[in-house]
């Protein structure tokens, strides 16, 4: 158990100071970077309380995918960071209060109803034989059967709408038109011309 | 040991620090979308904490449709910002003014 509080320490140490990483850094390349750990570092302490599922989940579809798309459009666009950054010191200390205020009441209330209500709140271990994912799985496709059909039909709409955004139409480019193709007709292919008999000289 | 205040904190720490990135960083339309998408972390971790202290899984599937919005979310965003991109050749947010908002 005190080797399961010092990961858990260690990770979210090493999450905490990539999430600053993320907020801090200068160039958007090593925020997407630090990104990427940070989900790491949240996918090893979901791990630790036991959310096998949602740890691998996160792992694959956050650092796997999303994380890559980030990355990619991030050099794809080529920014001006001196440009974008010239501003970064006029609103750095009015963040960093309003952040550090509601860190501290946030915390402070966290602890201090705790202490009232639910006692040390460790987590009860579960039961022998216990599975994550079969849990998780049963549960999904009997109560939320109907919201995991929605969830399908956003990452559709997801797909479709990224599509229509980025396609564009180049003006002379030479493509097929398989519609125009397939629907001609002989007559619009061939003159039939009617002439007279050529006499032999 | 480790418990629900652990988690807790975690996560408020994360909400607050993506919150002062929002603040700080509010000229990069990259990097709000990559804020916003801490400040889903956070909001997961809280779910996973509540569903492992109450033992109901419930919350474990509120975080998986979660992850599933923000990915489309993330798509959807990020494709919105290669059209600007390509029409204005900037994503500082100063500079989109065309809606005259």
């Amino acid at each position: 158990m005190i080797f399961q509080a010092i990961l858990f320490y260690i990770f979210s140490a090493v999450l905490i100071g990539a999430a600053i990483g993320v907020v801090f850094s200068r160039n958007p390349v090593h925020a997407v970077m630090f990104l990427v750990l940070t989900f790491f570092q949240s996918a090893m302490l979901w791990l630790l309380a036991e959310a096998e599922f949602l740890a691998i989940v996160l792992v694959l579809v956050y650092v796997g995918a999303v994380m890559v798309l980030f990355l990619f459009v991030v050099m794809m666009l080529d920014i001006n960071v001196e440009a974008i950054h010239r501003g970064l010191t006029r609103f750095a200390p009015f963040g960093i209060a309003i952040a550090l205020l509601m860190a501290v009441e946030l915390i402070q209330l966290i602890w201090l109803r705790s202490r009232i209500d639910i006692g040390s709140g460790a987590f009860t271990a579960y039961p022998e034989g216990y599975s994550n994912t079969k849990a998780l799985g049963s549960v999904l496709y009997t109560e939320h059967v109907y919201a995991f059909e929605i969830a399908a039909v956003i990452l559709l709409l997801a797909i479709v709408a990224a599509i229509t955004l980025t396609m564009r139409k180049r003006p002379g480019l030479k493509v097929q038109n398989i519609s125009a193709q397939v629907a001609v007709r002989a007559k619009d292919r061939l003159r039939v011309v009617k002439m007279d008999a050529e006499k032999k000289r | 040991m480790i418990g629900l205040q652990h988690y807790l904190t975690i996560s408020a720490m994360l909400f607050v620090l993506s919150i002062a990135g929002i603040v700080i960083n509010r000229r990069n339309l990259i990097l709000l979308l990559m804020c916003i998408e801490l400040m889903l972390l956070a909001v997961n971790f809280n779910f996973i904490a509540f569903s492992r202290h109450l033992g109901d899984d419930t919350g474990q599937v509120f975080v998986f449709f979660i992850l599933t919005v923000a990915a489309a979310e993330a798509a959807i965003g990020l494709a919105i910002l290669v059209v600007l991109f390509r029409n204005q050749r900037s994503i500082n947010v100063q500079e989109l003014n065309t809606m005259k908002g």
